[in-house]
């Protein structure tokens, strides 16, 4: 683990545009970066890859001026710098696209772009600019509409245009696609590698292998804040680079001969819904079957109406005027709330885990009890049976390696996944005959992801159906039987797996409804490689 | 129809110390602060601007001593809020209690002292015009004041760009750090003009509406500043709408009296609040409308994620 690899690379006469050389960042309890060193050359796009945790969105601040390293130096164009600010970055000409949008939802496009520049005299003057770079780059925006109204690949729009009217030299991207449809990332790649050509240097930040390979011409891999290796992505594969981020061999899901499936389960028919949150969106005739032992995704990108149908088999939203909408076992359960269809059998594991699917405040053994202590028998004449209660938490966290202090830990001091490994595994327990989940490994770790797909398969092995909602569609074609699409409210037919490729997906996420599967429109991407994923 | 201009002069100075904590509040809030000591800040204001044009005989030294007390209680709400990161509205309330009282201490020597009244605008045979002469030309100068506040206020939330960041913190401060903009200090800023303008609204009661000292004389007007904030939707043209419109209702409260309406005088009092609510129902009907104008950060905490 010596590790600089990242740093030996040749060292051309030409100074890097920003060369990071023994950088080391301590916060109390954790060595979140040390000693990490490498260089970006102008007109290179360079990977940065790593777990959660492993010291990414550390250095990036770090770069951005936002955090300062205790040791180490970076040095732009060959000249050492200080940076003490995002306001000193963006002067040098570093600009950041973040993972989560740092936008204003009541302001317009321009003014969410006004905020972001350090010099703006005139509206008028920036909005032409603004304009001008849109054309340039293939970038479509009205300056005047409101950030709340517009979709997220829109959003991430604003976020790169900001960026772009300040002539960056270098470019980061923090996770830029996990919110995007493959067209949209196949567009945003183009705008990259012409960024890229024009000289601008790019560091490119992504757990997705497969666009790294597509993308990238060189990478360095992070793990618990070192740097520990350095690759050419294009030379490797995504699977011996998820390897090099882990540190472990990487075991495929395990499905199992093919599977017989039992009877429908799950069942929804016709369900309409108007969405009473502000900016949801309405869910128009909704039909799916999830048969016993079927694993089904339900793919789209955020915001087409899944949290609405999330909602509505949760039992969150009640449909008291049509009992039949929604069918657990045959049984009509649509006017029911949560816990009457949880007694039947149904479990549910929403997409946030803090505040949703967990009580932050509260302990594991506590948060255990708070939606199994009826199939669990963990209360009696209505009080709380403590040590069934802790056993139950303790069995979770043995079964699904939770790394915790134990059962009395506060669920929010745990780690995204581990702390989705619990809820999960609180779900999985109990052993449900129907189970709904929401991004199952939204911000997880390869290891904990895999752990959890595994945990999926091995349920609906027992004759569970299982509907998961997902973004991912590395995880969608890793553990799925079937799938079907969701775009504006609506669902597009059910498809077996086996017969439906990433491309005609992305066209479904999109919103083309080509429910029939006929006449597939060829489309020539070069994200081949696209099922590789967690393979 | 004789009684029309005092009418008019005393809805005026009824709903001007409103305004003037009500624009103070809006600025705090638009920043995501939910400052609910205002009451209490006023009445530090009140006591801190007698005492001091009572001491000095300058009522110029008293309202720059009652802004620096406005201040000053903004403050300590800042540190406990914004550094200490304690809840807001506990901090807001226990800042009004501490408020009420530490006037009291304060001002139980200067109970009975008479000052003269803040001296009116007064343009030779301009102010002597009828009826708009004594309304327009012949008010003290904090009423031309709280006036200039409301449109300068106006045009700093919309047309500067500090407004624009202050508008950007209150809206999501986690994505104004990102940016690099210094959320602490900026809602430090924003509290104090808060305080000072809670403070000057507390000299205006002391010092020109009725000049003396009289334990808790906000007599509730700190309150009605903070629904006039909500019950303006965070907007500076409403909020002055909205300020004078509770000034004519508590004038009317007293007219009723004296002119024999039994109207019980809890029913008046109440108006305000009922106003509040009832616009608060009406504008939650079309949440595009709230949404677009409420800070959406207001009353939470930040810390910045390491």
């Amino acid at each position: 683990m010596t590790g600089d690899a990242g740093a030996e690379a040749i060292k051309g006469a030409a100074p890097a545009q920003l060369e990071v050389r023994g950088v080391t960042k301590a916060f109390p309890g954790c060595l979140a970066n040390d000693d990490i060193s490498f260089r970006i050359e102008p007109g290179e796009i360079h990977a940065l890859l790593g777990e959660n945790g492993a010291g990414k969105s550390t250095l990036v601040k770090i770069i951005y001026g936002v955090l300062q390293a205790d040791q180490g130096d970076l040095i732009w164009q060959g000249a050492p710098v200080t940076i003490h600010s995002p306001h000193d970055a963006r002067e040098m000409g570093i600009g950041l696209v973040f993972q989560h949008f740092s936008l204003f939802e009541t302001m317009t496009v321009l003014e969410n772009i006004a905020l972001a520049m350090n010099d703006v005299r005139d509206m008028d003057v920036l909005r032409q600019r603004v304009l001008e770079v849109e054309k340039t780059y293939g970038l479509p925006l009205d300056p005047d509409r409101h950030v709340y109204t517009l979709s997220v690949g829109e959003r991430q729009r604003i976020e790169i245009v900001r960026c772009l009217l300040q002539n960056p030299k270098l470019l980061i991207l923090d996770e830029p696609t996990s919110v995007l449809t493959p067209q949209e990332v196949e567009k945003l790649f183009e705008t990259l590698r012409r960024l890229a050509d024009e000289g601008c240097a790019i560091l490119y930040i992504s757990h997705k292998l497969h666009e790294v390979k597509a993308l990238c011409q060189k990478a360095t891999v992070l793990r618990g804040g070192k740097v520990v290796g350095g690759c050419d992505p294009r030379a490797e594969t995504a699977k011996s680079m998820a390897e090099m981020m882990i540190g472990q061999k990487l075991t495929a899901p395990n499905r199992g001969e093919t599977r017989k499936f039992g009877d429908v389960r799950l069942a929804v028919s016709d369900l309409s819904l108007i969405s009473d949150e502000q900016f949801g969106t309405h869910l128009k005739d909704i039909n799916l079957e999830v048969r016993g032992g079927e694993i089904m995704g339900v793919a789209g990108v955020a915001g087409n109406g899944q949290n609405e149908l999330f909602q509505a088999l949760a039992g969150e939203t009640e449909q008291e005027a049509a009992p039949d909408t929604i069918k657990i076992d045959g049984k009509s359960v649509a006017h029911f709330g949560p816990r009457r269809r949880r007694r039947l059998g149904a479990a549910f594991v929403p997409e946030e885990r803090n505040g949703h699917g967990a009580v932050p405040d509260m302990s594991l053994s506590e948060n255990g009890f708070l939606t199994a202590f009826r199939r669990m028998a963990l209360a009696a004449r209505g009080l709380i049976r403590e040590v069934p209660t802790k056993s139950f938490a303790d069995n979770i966290i043995k079964t699904f390696d939770v790394r915790t202090t134990g059962a009395g830990a506060e669920a929010g001091s745990l780690s995204g996944g581990n702390l989705q490994k619990f809820i999960v595994g609180r779900e999985i327990l109990q052993d449900p005959g129907v189970l709904v989940i929401s991004q199952p490994t939204w911000g997880v770790d390869a290891g904990a992801a895999s752990a959890i797909h595994q945990a999926l398969l091995d349920l609906a092995a027992k004759g569970t159906a299982v509907l998961v909602i997902s973004q991912d569609l590395d995880e969608i074609f890793a553990i799925c039987d079937s799938v079907v699409v969701m775009s504006e409210g609506k669902m597009s037919k059910p498809r077996p797996m086996a017969d439906v490729s990433i491309e005609e997906i992305g066209l479904l996420m999109g919103g083309l409804h080509d429910l029939e599967g006929n006449a597939t429109p060829v489309m020539d991407t070069q994200t081949q490689g696209g099922r590789v994923g967690q393979a | 129809m004789e009684w029309i201009v005092p009418f008019i002069l005393t809805v005026i100075t009824a709903s001007t110390p409103l305004l003037l904590a009500a624009s103070g509040e809006l600025i705090t809030e638009k920043a995501g602060v939910l400052n609910l000591g205002v009451e209490g800040m006023m009445l530090v204001g009140a006591i801190a601007g007698f005492a001091v044009t009572a001491s000095s005989g300058s009522a110029i030294l008293g309202i720059v001593a009652a802004v620096v007390a406005g201040v000053f209680m903004s403050l300590i709400f800042a540190f406990l809020t914004l550094t200490l990161m304690a809840n807001q509205v506990a901090t807001g309330l226990a800042l009004t209690i501490f408020g009420v009282g530490f006037s009291a201490l304060v001002g139980s020597g200067f109970v009975g002292f008479a000052i003269d009244p803040l001296p009116s605008l007064s343009i030779p045979g301009i102010s002597a015009i009828p009826v708009i002469g004594p309304i327009l030309f012949g008010q003290d100068f904090l009423v031309y004041l709280s006036i200039s506040v409301v449109f300068g206020i106006g045009w700093f939330l919309t047309k500067s760009r500090a407004g624009l960041v202050l508008k950007a913190v209150g809206d999501s401060h986690s994505s104004a750090h990102a940016i690099g903009y210094s959320v602490i200090k900026i809602r430090y800023l924003a509290t104090m003009f808060g305080g000072g303008m809670a403070g000057l609204a507390g000299a205006y009661l002391s010092l020109s509406y009725t000049p003396m000292w009289a334990e808790n004389m906000t007599a509730g007007r700190g309150w009605i500043a903070l629904a006039l904030v909500v019950f303006a939707t965070w907007r500076p043209g409403r909020l002055m709408a909205g300020a004078y419109m509770f000034g004519l209702i508590s004038v009317m409260q007293l007219h009723a009296q004296g002119a024999g309406i039994h109207v019980p005088s809890q029913f008046m009092s109440m108006l305000p609040y009922l106003a509040t609510v009832i616009v608060l129902v009406i504008i939650s009907s079309d949440r595009a409308k709230i949404r677009l104008n409420a800070p959406a950060c207001i009353g939470q905490a930040f810390r910045p994620a390491q």
